[in-house]
């Protein structure tokens, strides 16, 4: 085989992840201490990112234990781009999936709630509305519209644990409180101006925040979330929802055939 | 041609910027401190990085110093990467753009390092065109960066120092002369310092860095680490290089363990009168 640039760098990633390279100037190389210098920069360029985007996780785990995870992660599923700020998308699918992490069941669920984090923090910049915007609009024509989520909206219901509790204290670097009760749970993230926040949030506005962000008219998102939550206050939600700054806008679907 | 080291005197000496020193490097005053970033870092839609970003550019002049293009890649430079990079140029309007000599993106995946490469005929027509490329994506010239070494790798076509005085020669770019990968490099491959810094066409620089090292566990070998202070033998290589070709941007950089700003300001400071003297003994000349 003809000794090319990407022949060389073909075995050059071979070697950096263990496996035996396939060209003979790499192989030359891998004996020399100099090899264990990008060995450690690379692996530990990705560990440092998910210690980064992970800190509940951390936190959670310890430092040992998170960077031995991490370095079975970065083994597996490489960074797929240079933007190291998103990196880990699939740590919580792996965390489910990682037998070691099978004491921690609700592990997976304060990595996705990381994660949401990340997603909330590098989102678009985007104005909202509030409680007065949506007061203007007649009834009639405000069942039939659409509320826009922001850009920066992140939530998810955890339907098996407190995982929101749990997340938050790790967060905020603080006990989980002792009379935790353990239920599902919900959180919602947002960046409303500049620092993420969070807060919890009910399985109906869950629901209903679902179904603005699949384009369903109020309406139809509002039976959606009574259908999920059957006595839940459904106009103390929205007003909920337009104050904390989560609603970036009222869209009317374009009727003309 | 003027030499881009006297278009940029302006700048002066100037740091690398850390998210926990945002405040202070917004309030610093004037007299020519730059600051420098990964755009990587800074590849995002929206939030508060971009936002101090921006109040900082604001205030003071801004590089972006590129760790991905993955220029001696055997591929063409990722479009969507360049794209991006294009967007935040168009922003932040840096004074200098800059990447490195190495890659680290191949097959699917991103390598957080910067690799080597022999430095053969066809890795030199390969990094010319996709340095030609990402200029022209770009719309400017950027400087390219020195790797550091660790490595003895067989095969060479060509001496780093021709290497880079090709590629300016085929593209047009400038050259980042970082002295610490210089001082790092020299001791690991047992060359001569002075001689690699010697061999650098001067019109072609467009920046210097100056960083810290550290010693391997093994003692055998010297790290790339920016984890310290700039060691004292970085300083004289430094003073060698400025005084052959005049004062040129120069940037502090400390990437861990990352000190006070106050620290830092005070590095920066003497680079800056390192620079102001070469000034002076310039003009008296």
């Amino acid at each position: 085989m003809k000794a090319t640039l990407a022949s060389f760098q073909d075995a050059f990633v071979d070697a950096l992840y263990g496996q035996a390279p396939h060209d003979s100037r790499v192989a030359a190389l891998v004996g020399q201490p100099g090899f264990a210098v990008y060995r450690n920069t690379v692996f530990q360029g990705s560990v440092d990112a998910l210690e980064a985007n992970f800190p509940a996780v951390l936190r959670l785990v310890g430092e040992d234990w998170f960077r031995a995870t991490a370095a079975e992660y970065v083994a597996l599923s490489p960074p797929t781009e240079a933007r190291l700020l998103h990196y880990g998308r699939n740590f919580p699918d792996f965390l489910a999936a990682f037998e070691p992490a099978r004491p921690l069941p609700y592990l997976p669920s304060v990595a996705r709630l990381d994660y949401l984090w990340v997603e909330a923090h590098v989102a678009p910049d985007a104005g909202h509305i509030t409680v007065a915007d949506l007061l203007g609009w007649p009834p009639q024509l405000l069942e039939r519209a659409t509320l826009r989520v922001h850009p920066s909206a992140r939530w998810h219901w955890f339907a098996n644990e407190p995982a929101y509790t749990i997340w938050r204290a790790n967060r905020e670097g603080v006990d989980v409180p002792d009379d935790l009760v353990w239920e599902g749970e919900g959180a919602l993230l947002l960046r409303p101006l500049s620092n993420v926040v969070w807060q919890p949030l009910s399985i109906g506005a869950c629901a209903l925040l679902d179904a603005c962000a699949g384009e369903c008219d109020l309406e139809s998102a509002a039976k959606r979330a009574l259908e999920c939550e059957p006595d839940m206050n459904l106009s103390e939600c929205i007003s909920m929802l337009l104050t904390v700054g989560a609603i970036a806008e009222i869209a009317m679907h374009d009727t003309t055939p | 041609m003027a030499s881009p080291c006297h278009t940029n005197i302006a700048l002066g000496a100037g740091l690398g910027l850390k998210p926990q020193h945002y405040e202070d490097a917004y309030a610093v005053v004037g007299d020519g401190t730059w600051f420098e970033v990964h755009p990587e870092n800074y590849l995002v839609d929206g939030g508060p990085r971009l936002t101090w970003l921006e109040a900082i550019r604001a205030r003071h002049p801004l590089s972006l110093h590129g760790v991905s293009l993955s220029l001696a890649a055997d591929r063409d430079p990722d479009v969507v990467h360049l794209q991006r990079l294009k967007a935040l140029i168009e922003r932040v309007e840096p004074a200098l753009v800059s990447e490195h000599l190495a890659w680290s993106a191949w097959g699917d995946h991103y390598h957080p390092d910067l690799l080597p490469f022999p430095r053969t005929q066809d890795a030199l027509v390969r990094v010319a065109a996709n340095i030609s490329r990402s200029q022209d994506t770009l719309g400017r010239r950027i400087a390219i960066e020195n790797p550091t070494h660790y490595l003895t790798i067989e095969g060479h076509d060509w001496s780093e120092g021709d290497f880079l005085r090709e590629i300016v020669r085929r593209t047009g770019c400038g050259l980042l002369v970082d002295v610490n990968n210089v001082f790092v490099s020299a001791h690991n491959l047992s060359i001569d310092p002075v001689a690699y810094l010697n061999a650098i066409p001067s019109d072609a620089v467009m920046e210097i860095h100056l960083a810290g090292h550290s010693v391997d566990t093994n003692g055998a070998l010297l790290i790339d680490s920016h984890d310290a202070a700039i060691a004292d033998g970085v300083w004289r290589l430094y003073q060698c290089l400025i005084d052959r070709i005049g004062p040129c941007p120069t940037l502090i950089e400390r990437d861990g363990k990352v000190p006070a700003f106050d620290v830092l300001l005070h590095e920066r400071q003497r680079a800056q009168s390192l620079l102001d003297h070469g000034v002076s003994m310039e003009a008296m000349a």
